[in-house]
């Protein structure tokens, strides 16, 4: 038991680089592969948590871009969404890598992007955008007719029109497709580190290190549940999250029509 | 060279993955409506925990994980005196025997057999996928469309596959378009299986120098190489969208589907 309270205090943290130097090497413990694959999880609470947070105010940009009757606003928003939704994220991951590796040599203010913790991050938000973007482009162009007009015989137009009508239903509807969104931008937060960007000092996420320990041990029945269980800690945290939110935007309506969150779990992008 | 013959293992992957997929969930779909309760136990297991696991661990995993079954499955039955047990502390010991492939194998069965567990895996994950939308859509086939075929004396066996296989395409078709989308995006993910694929390539190629071939006339291109990557997807993708539209318009044709009205409609007019 206090090996394991020293093991938790040596790794903990070993992802963001504080504690112990060395990976263990050999003879691994059950509360070694607990703790390191926990502490990788930092980055992937990190990556999703940020990439969300800022993809949120992008996609309703460019979902208000797409939606827009202006020729030049719609064609920009367009290509972004279809670039980044029609590729793979692990090819833009690759190439976003050595795009910034090759800005660097030009403008050395690059050199944060070809880490992982900045350039990783922008892609992502790139693509979550991207995503995003379409869920609410799709809940837009849903909302009844009647709302609208509802808030032009009210007299709202402009800004206020769409602050209190057209923005609060457009993410009530868009809410169930946008949860599912989030987890699978969690999901896909383990593919950093396996693409282009090195992991320095072996810092790295949970799946890295869930598979230097299958490596190692070449027992992939031990590390891979794990990380699959935190996983699903993880999943069940976003929902919970994101029903507080969906209560708080469905709360006008009467029970029995409110729409429920449902997981549908999705695969790689 | 190589790097056409990888374009052309991304295409044949598609190419098988995507029929077998499709099979595995006509079979997981039709398991899972059966009346024989440990049949439908099956499909629903089948649907319910492929879904369930995050996305590229288990395509890590299980790769590992089929390997390590067959192997051990070949040692029993092919050296049934060797005593030593097969999980020697952190190492994985069979039988030269029961190697898979054998050790002497050439060179080509060992990357056939590795192509092979690859799209083993791919079919795997996103047959339940398929299973998930072809029950949806079975379930969405109209009621009385299979009463009247009872009505008319068919038996079960009858209506299954005279009413409900045929129309049930057309609730199917959104759902599997779109997998077949992230099927295409999926694609990348060989490389992480170990597969020469076209990622792989242009690592190799685009870089300065490698371990396969040490010094290239030119600088670093391996941006260019993931650019290159980055517009065949985009064109896949694209191409792939404006044939399933089509096919969709097609198959709409006399269904009893408000589209199917729509073009009633249309043409009679």
């Amino acid at each position: 038991m206090n090996a394991c309270v020293q093991t938790v205090t040596d790794y903990g943290l070993r992802a963001v680089g504080i504690g112990k130097r060395l990976l263990p090497r050999e003879d691994f413990t059950l509360c070694e592969q607990f703790t390191l694959i926990g502490s990788g999880m930092i980055w992937n609470v990190y990556f999703g948590v940020l990439a969300l947070i800022a993809g949120f105010g992008f996609a309703t940009l460019l979902a208000l871009g797409k939606a827009s009757n202006i020729k030049t606003v719609r064609k920009p928003s367009e290509w972004f969404i279809f670039l980044f939704r029609g590729s793979p994220l692990f090819i833009q991951f690759f190439f976003g890598y050595f795009l910034f590796l090759k800005l660097k040599i030009v403008f050395p203010i690059f050199a944060p992007f070809t880490a992982a913790w900045l350039g990783a991050l922008v892609v992502l938000f790139f693509n979550t955008s991207a995503y995003t973007a379409e869920i609410f482009y799709g809940a837009l162009r849903s909302i009844p007719k009647g709302d609208v007009e509802a808030a032009d015989a009210y007299g709202l137009s402009g800004w206020s029109r769409f602050k209190r009508v057209i923005w609060p239903t457009m993410l009530r509807l868009a809410w169930p497709a946008y949860t599912n969104e989030a987890i699978f931008l969690f999901h896909a937060t383990t593919l950093v580190f396996f693409s282009g960007f090195p992991a320095w000092q072996q810092r790295g996420d949970a799946l890295y290190y869930a598979s230097y320990f299958a490596d190692k041990t070449f027992n992939p029945f031990i590390p891979y549940p794990i990380l699959a269980g935190y996983f699903i800690l993880l999943t069940l945290c976003v929902i919970g999250l994101f029903s507080i939110v969906n209560r708080r935007l469905n709360r006008h309506l009467p029970a029995n029509t409110r729409q429920r969150l449902r997981i549908r779990p999705n695969l790689i992008r | 060279m190589s790097i056409y013959w990888s374009v052309l293992t991304v295409i044949l992957l598609l190419a098988i993955t995507a029929p077998t997929a499709l099979a595995f969930g006509f079979a997981g779909a039709s398991a899972a409506r059966s009346r024989i309760a440990p049949v439908s136990w099956l499909g629903r297991g089948y649907i319910a925990v492929v879904r369930g696991v995050p996305d590229i661990a288990f395509f890590l995993f299980f790769v590992i994980a089929l390997d390590q079954v067959i192997e051990a499955t070949r040692h029993h039955v092919l050296c049934p005196d060797w005593v030593e047990p097969i999980r020697q502390g952190s190492d994985f010991v069979v039988c030269q025997a029961a190697k898979m492939p054998l050790g002497n194998a050439p060179q080509w069965v060992h990357e056939s057999y590795g192509f092979a567990v690859a799209v083993f895996t791919f079919a795997i994950v996103f047959g339940a996928f398929a299973a998930n939308v072809i029950q949806g859509a079975m379930g969405a086939v109209p009621r009385g469309q299979i009463e009247t075929g009872e009505s008319y004396g068919m038996t079960s066996r009858q209506t299954f596959w005279r009413i409900l296989v045929p129309q049930m395409w057309i609730y199917a078709l959104p759902g599997l378009s779109n997998l077949w989308m992230i099927l295409i995006k999926a694609t990348p993910l060989l490389f992480l299986l170990g597969i020469q694929d076209i990622v792989y390539w242009a690592r190799e190629l685009g870089g300065i120098k490698t371990s396969r071939f040490t010094d290239y006339p030119h600088g670093d291109w391996r941006m260019w190489y993931f650019l290159a990557l980055l517009v065949f997807y985009l064109i896949f993708t694209r191409f792939s969208e404006i044939t399933l539209e089509r096919l969709m318009t097609r198959l709409t044709r006399g269904q009893a589907t408000t589209a199917g009205e729509a073009q009633r409609k249309a043409d009679t007019t």
